[in-house]
């Protein structure tokens, strides 16, 4: 049987709707075509020409010849090694305590179940309904002076990777997944004498990969995109990522150069996506799920 | 046979479950919870890092309300928040709905609507500057004048500025919509749709009937947050044209930016950030009744 949807296969005998219907793909795929790949295609001939050729002539292929200097030069010109690793770094931590603190907490909510849980729940759940607007301002000041312990978090990588830690939607999408995990593991681990950490690391883990890489993917994106936090919390340059860095060194830079540290910048996420395009749409679909 | 609940894990291992759950305590005191409840402080205080804060009462809100510029900002992000609800709601329902129809490469068509969501805000705000070249040679103007439209000059009047992020903000932003339309499409029963055709109803009262009603529920959602993100916007205003010309794009953001960043006005700044989120939060709690009437109305 041919999965249908709207459109029945009588229906398609019509040729009214056969045509209709090839009518819309091609004008729908050459959209689509148009917009999610052409900014891509037209940044890497951006990147490869000369600024008079993008300024003058956006549409014409390489007037004046390919020029594979703008995307050599950028990195010593423009310092693009230092943002590019910077951006690494940033994401990388990012990722490792999202993870440990989401899947921990998730662990102990969805499968440890302590009396408070429900009250935990129910608080990390509340910030979902918040507002982010209201923490920015507050949230800056407590890293410029960490209440209790004190010190100051500005200007070090803690500045972006806690705040991105503490990110109530990855516990939720983690917790429900490990709520679907059968129960009868962990009675037979806990039988065993299977302390908590134990069934966490050789049971719980190893089962949680499909939803772990999802969250990876979307957590590193995520660090990727980030603009407004890393600007307040890293003023120093030789520490910003590369969204941080850019709008400032466009100010002064050749747009030819710009545009190869541009298609620079976009290279690493595009082609993460292209890897792992299932992952992605997936994580999406989670994340419609949760919404809804 | 009565057995306890399984998913219950005996009260004993409680001391280990509070050592795991320290991470996110922690992590959510500091960072989520505290700068929350500190917001809602700070906004009745004067913050000063020398001499600390002192009470003010009313006195922060008293003062935005009073800012000459507010009316402009709260006009401004509402006429952003409307264009991207006209541009950015039809589109994403209008793909999902062709891709869902496509007998194969639905992924290939999903994966270009998806592409510029991956696309950093800040790489594609900077790209986008230069579409916008207000000379007859810019790439937009370009396009236009195969069309025989004089050129626009985009970013930099009052009129066209905000339609030109909007613009952007719908193209980066409608992948993520349209992949969960998508997946709600696929959730209707294909069951229904037989049906519907042998009570003969033709292709449109088909769409009428049954796929926009299984999607309602996730469009309202879906339209409620976009109000609530279109609300908060600040990296495009704040990028492309730093909220010119003439205050034209100044959003409330831009403001809380300025005052805490600019002006040092911890108080106003919180203070309005207050102010934008209990009328979220009002937006918030007007769609959870209606979300709840629809349930008990079918």
């Amino acid at each position: 049987m041919t999965e249908r949807a709207i459109i029945s296969d009588v229906d398609l005998a019509r040729p009214l709707v056969r045509h209709s219907m090839r009518i819309i793909r091609g004008a729908v795929f050459a959209g689509l075509l148009v917009a999610g790949a052409g900014p891509m295609l037209w940044l890497f001939k951006a990147a490869t020409s000369d600024t008079q050729d993008t300024l003058r002539a956006p549409f014409s292929l390489w007037p004046s010849g390919v020029s594979w200097d703008n995307l050599i030069g950028a990195w010593p010109r423009l310092d693009m090694g230092v943002y590019l690793w910077n951006t690494v770094v940033m994401a990388a931590g990012s990722w490792a305590s999202t993870l440990f603190v989401c899947v921990t907490g998730a662990y102990v909510l969805s499968v440890l179940r302590p009396r408070w849980g429900g009250v935990l729940s129910a608080l990390v759940l509340a910030t979902l309904f918040i507002p982010s607007v209201v923490s920015l301002v507050p949230l800056y000041l407590t890293v410029l002076d960490l209440p209790v312990t004190g010190g100051s978090l500005q200007n070090t990588w803690l500045a972006v990777w806690l705040p991105a830690a503490a990110n109530a939607f990855n516990v939720i999408v983690i917790k429900r997944f490990f709520d679907a995990l059968p129960k009868e593991l962990f009675e037979a681990a806990r039988a065993d004498g299977a302390g908590p950490v134990r069934m966490l690391v050789s049971i719980v883990l190893p089962l949680s990969r499909p939803i772990l890489g999802v969250v990876s993917l979307l957590t590193v994106v995520a660090s990727w995109k980030e603009f407004l936090w890393p600007l307040l919390v890293l003023p120093e340059p030789t520490m910003q990522p590369l969204s941080v860095a850019l709008p400032r060194v466009a100010q002064t830079s050749e747009i030819s150069l710009l545009m190869a540290a541009l298609f620079i910048a976009v290279l690493i996420p595009v082609a993460l996506f292209l890897a792992f395009q299932k992952q992605f749409l997936r994580g999406v679909g989670l994340a419609g799920g949760i919404k809804g | 046979m009565i057995r306890p609940s399984p998913a219950r894990w005996p009260r004993r291992v409680d001391p280990g479950a509070a050592l795991l759950a320290l991470p996110l305590v922690l992590v959510f005191l500091y960072f989520s919870w505290g700068p929350i409840v500190r917001g809602l402080v700070m906004s009745f205080q004067q913050t000063n890092f020398v001499s600390g804060s002192t009470w003010v009462g009313w006195e922060n809100f008293t003062y935005v309300l009073g800012d000459p510029l507010l009316p402009t900002a709260i006009g401004n992000t509402l006429w952003y928040g409307l264009l991207c609800l006209v541009f950015g709601f039809p589109l994403p329902v209008f793909l999902a709905v062709v891709i869902s129809e496509l007998r194969r490469r639905k992924g290939l068509y999903s994966a270009l609507a998806y592409l510029p969501v991956v696309f950093p805000p800040v790489v594609a705000i900077l790209l986008w500057k230069v579409f916008y070249d207000p000379s007859a040679d810019g790439l937009f103007n370009t396009v236009l004048g195969w069309a025989g439209i004089d050129p626009l000059p985009w970013l930099n009047t009052g009129t066209t500025a905000m339609p030109a992020l909007v613009l952007e903000a719908t193209w980066a932003n409608a992948g993520t919509n349209v992949i969960i339309y998508l997946a709600a499409l696929t959730g209707v029963r294909t069951e229904l749709y037989e049906a519907a055709e042998l009570d003969g109803a033709g292709i449109w009262r088909r769409i009428w009937h049954v796929t926009l009603p299984q999607i309602r529920g996730i469009t309202v959602v879906l339209i409620l947050l976009q109000i609530i993100g279109t609300a908060q916007v600040f990296t495009e205003p704040f990028l492309f044209t730093g909220g010119g010309p003439d205050n034209a794009t100044m959003t409330i953001l831009l403001m809380v930016y300025n005052y805490a960043f600019i002006n040092g006005d911890y108080g106003a700044a919180t203070a309005l950030s207050l102010m934008l989120a209990v009328v979220l939060c009002v937006f918030a709690g007007i769609y959870q009744l209606a979300t709840r009437k629809l349930g008990r109305d079918s």
